[in-house]
């Protein structure tokens, strides 16, 4: 039983106890995952499995096998880092920086969920097939991230510059 | 405390009254502060640039360490189980079926645990830091639910969270005081906060009260916080050749580890606490039982050991904001000048903690008033040990007293701005002291043009947009300027031009390391990239807590100790061949790599230059600056006006904050990008304070009922509007910099400005934090 992280296969843990979180931090050394509360309430968690969201303090890792898990780690470097890497610094999307791994893979994710038209509390043409990137459409997408240090203006204006159709 | 305690902190403060007195009346120029900073003039360098915070790389790519992601060889995991009542003793503690759980390796409980000393309590000593004084499993007695009582150390997380369901605790409960009714009708004591009693008289206030034309009286109740961080406290430790090394996520390195030295009985040398990051602090991330029971853990079993508590276990260990209840009467003429000001009320603590939520510290420098009289007493709860969070005092207090303002500006029919500005004081009300430098009234004006406050309707219930009615509030924002004892710092500049700071600081969020680096390469005149700002390391110098929003000051005075040490050891090497000969160091300062007279730059030598003639590789100074006699020179305070728009459901009652802006004067802004993100943050938690947090603490069990995120509510994206925020930018001519404290101030004023705006909107005054929909209904 393999599961990919970050493009390296590794080996699933033994005890099904194991959270996908847990492995990545405790036994595969991928710290960038955080753990903000370990029952799916803060969103540090938050991984892309196959290009989707998930809080991987909620998958068991064996539940996991074969599939294709992205991380912080995955996505860019402090010395070559994605676009909305860079963006979150230029905005101040952070404080602590605690919570910024979950936010940035939750805008991943959530970008996508757009662009596949599924629609949102606030959306308000659910019937559309294309929905309109909004401010709010993005403050509400993002809501199950957390961030206590109040980090949550710079983080919309960061996820806005991958989104020219957000600018309002 | 108890009443010795409080006797001895009594007699402290008589004899720093005394002191007090003389520091008051000294001249300007022996206080600290009393020659402005030379910095404060530099117009056009570092300091007020928008700069991208240094740690920013290393935080987006998840590649910045914290606590619990220290590696180590060898390293084990631990959870822990908790008391399920208030108060007793444990009469049986079986713990054999854990023991034989796979993968554990020990459970540690009162009866196997190293035996400690119990830890001095914040404040009882200059670097104490223990959250309470209660010694730490030594016994089988019982203070509070949720207490730890044993702790099961495992191979694995998971082996030791399954271990822990498996200890079986039976317990002798005694009869405990868990309810805030039962405790008061034991009797209070007027509240002891930092060795001075919580009680301020100016003239008779009852009897100005009673006198005046117009008077409000009201009570304002706000319920127990916590600080939330996202970061769950974790440390990581081991013992390593005799010494106690932890990872740890700190507000405190230094007091941290002077206070498990004490407990443990070894030097203070032989603890080693390093944060380089933490997730988040507000007042929680100091010391509690999680790092002690670690380390007697890692002793015992002789494997480094990971504790990183659940997030239930954050609630049950590490104290949070006490609930307080609050009245504020003002008595005030008919064209508003106030003439009484009363502020009173009763906050719970422990009789093993020496915080109690000091609510009153906004009112004292707040208006001007011939009559005041303040009153905080503090009652005993069998509970965990409250503490400090985000404006202790402050945040709570300016809810209840600029509410009460709001209410007084609507019986005058007045506009509550020009209330507030017609009631600024000349000198501070309550001590007497000069202000050092107050320009709240600027604050008010800046932040009423740029809100669009005169479009607002001074009747409520008047604007309406469909289902949603809207209104409008303000509020002041107030935080003081500290400076703690116990500042250090070191300054090692090499020939190459590059030097290095070390100081036991500490980096949350706030952006200290970027701000530092900023200030000190502006003092010595280099460019950014060519100083280092070590921090986070209780081996480095100073004994710095990270709150209060002191750190900037204790880090400024401390650097300017250093860099004073540092001119008068480059002018010594300069000697008389030098451009400088015969200079003093105070007519020097840094630029251009090099020192040069302040009024005439042209005599000036490169550090280069200055150490390749002493044949010196470079030079290195360490010095601390006096004590923080300016906060008794003067009233120094930081101010802010703070402006709402909420819509608020005609139906349900559903509150959105819609607008919000936050016009500041805090002295000078040393870095505007990361000092925009300190005030934005604490008004969003001001905005969680007004409409949604709330720990809740069952009165007939002392336990704590919604310990998780998903129960207890902090702003998400979608409660939080594009918040707007301006200062002033008048340097404080009195504080290192020209700068007063940012960290704190945002989350105070802020849910008064909600709640005024929810009455402009509704006609509806709620007197009971948080303003939730079943209150409007
Ligand atoms: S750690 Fe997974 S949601 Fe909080
Ligand atoms: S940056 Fe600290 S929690 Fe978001």
């Amino acid at each position: 039983m393999t599961i990919s992280v970050n493009g390296v296969e590794a080996m699933l843990p033994s005890d099904p106890r194991v959270s996908l979180l847990d492995l990545l931090r405790e036994q595969l050394g991928l710290s960038g995952t955080k753990k903000g509360c370990d029952q799916g309430a803060c969103g540090a968690c938050t991984v892309l499995v196959d290009g989707e969201r998930i809080l991987s303090c909620l998958a068991l890792a064996v539940q996991y096998d074969g599939r294709s898990v992205t991380t912080i780690e995955g996505l860019g470097t402090a010395e070559c880092p994605h676009p909305l890497q860079s963006a979150f610094i230029a905005h101040d999307g952070f404080q602590c920086g605690y919570c910024t791994p979950g936010q940035i893979c939750s805008a991943m994710g959530m970008i996508e969920e757009v662009r596949r038209g599924t629609p949102s509390h606030v959306t308000s043409d659910i019937t559309a097939e294309v929905i309109p990137f909004s401010r709010d459409e993005v403050r509400e997408r993002m809501s199950g991230n957390l961030c206590r240090c109040g980090a949550h203006n710079g983080i919309v204006d960061a996820i806005a510059t991958l989104l020219p159709e957000a600018a309002e | 405390m108890s009443i010795i305690e409080d006797t001895k902190q009594l007699v402290q403060g008589a004899v720093m009254a005394g002191m007090s007195k003389a520091i008051a009346l000294a001249p300007d120029r022996w206080i600290p502060g009393g020659t402005p900073d030379p910095l404060i003039s530099h117009r056009h360098g570092h300091i007020g640039r928008p700069t991208t915070r240094i740690d920013g790389p290393l935080k987006v790519a998840g590649a910045a360490p914290f606590a619990a992601e220290f590696p180590m060889e060898g390293m084990v995991y631990a959870a822990l189980a908790n008391s399920t009542i208030a108060k007793g003793r444990i009469v049986e503690l079986d713990t054999r079926t854990a023991e034989e759980a796979p993968g554990v390796i020990a459970v540690m409980t009162h009866r196997n645990a190293p035996r400690l000393s119990p830890p001095p309590a914040f404040m009882s000593s200059p670097k104490a830091a223990g959250g309470d004084s209660l010694p730490v499993m030594q016994d089988a007695s019982i203070h509070w639910n949720g207490e730890p009582v044993a702790v099961v150390i495992a191979q694995t997380q998971e082996q030791a969270n399954h271990a822990r369901s498996l200890v079986r605790v039976t317990y002798e409960a005694e009869p405990a005081i868990t309810s805030l009714g039962a405790a008061k009708a034991r009797g209070s004591r007027t509240a002891m906060f930092m060795g001075q009693p919580l009680h301020d008289e100016v003239g008779d206030a009852d009897a100005a009260l009673a006198a005046s034309a117009v008077n409000v009286d009201a009570s304002y109740s706000t319920p127990r916080h916590n600080h939330n961080a996202i970061e769950l406290h974790g440390v990581t430790v081991a013992w390593q050749d005799g010494v106690l090394r932890i990872h740890d996520a700190s507000q405190l390195v230094a007091h941290e580890a002077w206070t498990l030295a004490q407990m443990f009985g070894i030097d203070e040398d032989k603890v080693v606490v390093t944060s380089p990051f933490v997730g988040g602090g507000f007042g929680g991330k100091c010391l509690w039982q999680h790092q002690v029971l670690a380390a007697a853990a890692s002793r015992m079993v002789g494997r480094p050991v990971r504790l990183v508590l659940s997030r239930e276990d954050v609630y049950r260990l590490v104290g949070g904001r006490s609930n307080t209840e609050q009245r504020v009467a003002l008595g005030a003429d008919p064209d508003g000048r106030i003439k009484a000001i009363i502020h009173e009320g009763v906050t719970p603590k422990t009789a093993f903690n020496a915080m109690p939520e000091p609510f009153i510290l906004p009112t004292r420098s707040a208006y001007a008033s011939e009559t005041i009289k303040l009153d905080v007493q503090a009652v005993e709860l069998d509970m965990l040990s409250n503490t400090f969070m985000r404006a202790p005092g402050e945040s709570v207090g300016t809810f209840a007293l600029e509410s009460a303002l709001d209410e007084l500006a609507h019986k005058l029919d007045m506009d509550p701005i020009e209330l507030r500005i017609r009631n600024e004081p000349e000198k501070d009300p309550t001590n007497g002291l000069p202000f050092s430098s107050r320009h709240i009234v600027e604050a008010w004006r800046a932040g009423a043009e740029r809100f669009g406050w005169s479009a607002r309707k001074p009747a409520s219930g008047t604007v309406r947009d469909g289902e949603w009615l809207v209104g409008m509030g303000c509020a002041t924002a107030t935080y003081p300027y500290y400076r703690m004892p116990g500042g250090a710092a070191r300054i090692t500049l090499t020939r190459e031009g590059h030097a290095t700071v070390d100081i036991a600081a500490h980096e949350m969020g706030m952006g200290t390391a970027t701000t530092h680096t900023m200030v000190a390469a502006e003092r010595l005149g280099l460019p950014l990239e060519a100083v280092t700002f070590n921090y986070g390391d209780s081996t480095l110098p100073g004994v710095v807590l990270a709150g209060g929003s002191q750190q900037t000051a204790s880090i400024g005075a401390s650097v300017i100790a250093a860099h004073r040490a540092l001119v008068k050891e480059l002018l010594k090497l300069a000697g008389n061949d030098s451009p400088l000969a015969g200079l003093k160091p105070d007519e020097v300062g840094g630029t251009d790599c090099g020192l040069c007279k302040l009024d005439d730059p042209a005599l000036y030598e490169s550090y280069a230059s200055i150490l390749g003639r002493a044949q010196r590789v470079s030079v290195c100074v360490e010095a601390s600056p006096s004590a923080p006699m300016e906060i008794m020179h003067w009233s120094m305070h930081s101010h802010g006006a703070m402006f709402c728009e909420v819509r608020v459901h005609a139906v349900t009652g559903e509150v959105r904050v819609s607008r919000f802006l936050g016009s500041f004067d805090c002295g000078r802004i040393l870095n505007p990008k990361t000092a925009g993100s300190q005030f934005r943050g604490g008004i969003i938690m001001g905005l969680g304070l007004a409409l949604m947090e709330e720990t809740r603490f069952d009165e007939r069990s002392g336990r704590i009922v919604n310990p998780s995120l998903s129960e207890y509510h902090v702003p998400v994206h979608m409660d939080v509007p594009e918040i707007d925020v301006i200062w002033t930018d008048i340097p404080d001519p009195h504080a290192p910099m020209g700068a007063r404290g940012i960290g704190e101030i945002g989350i105070t004023g802020t849910a008064a400005a909600v709640a005024n705006a929810v009455f402009n909107a509704t006609g509806k005054r709620v007197r009971d934090l948080p303003i939730t929909l079943d209150k409007l209904m």
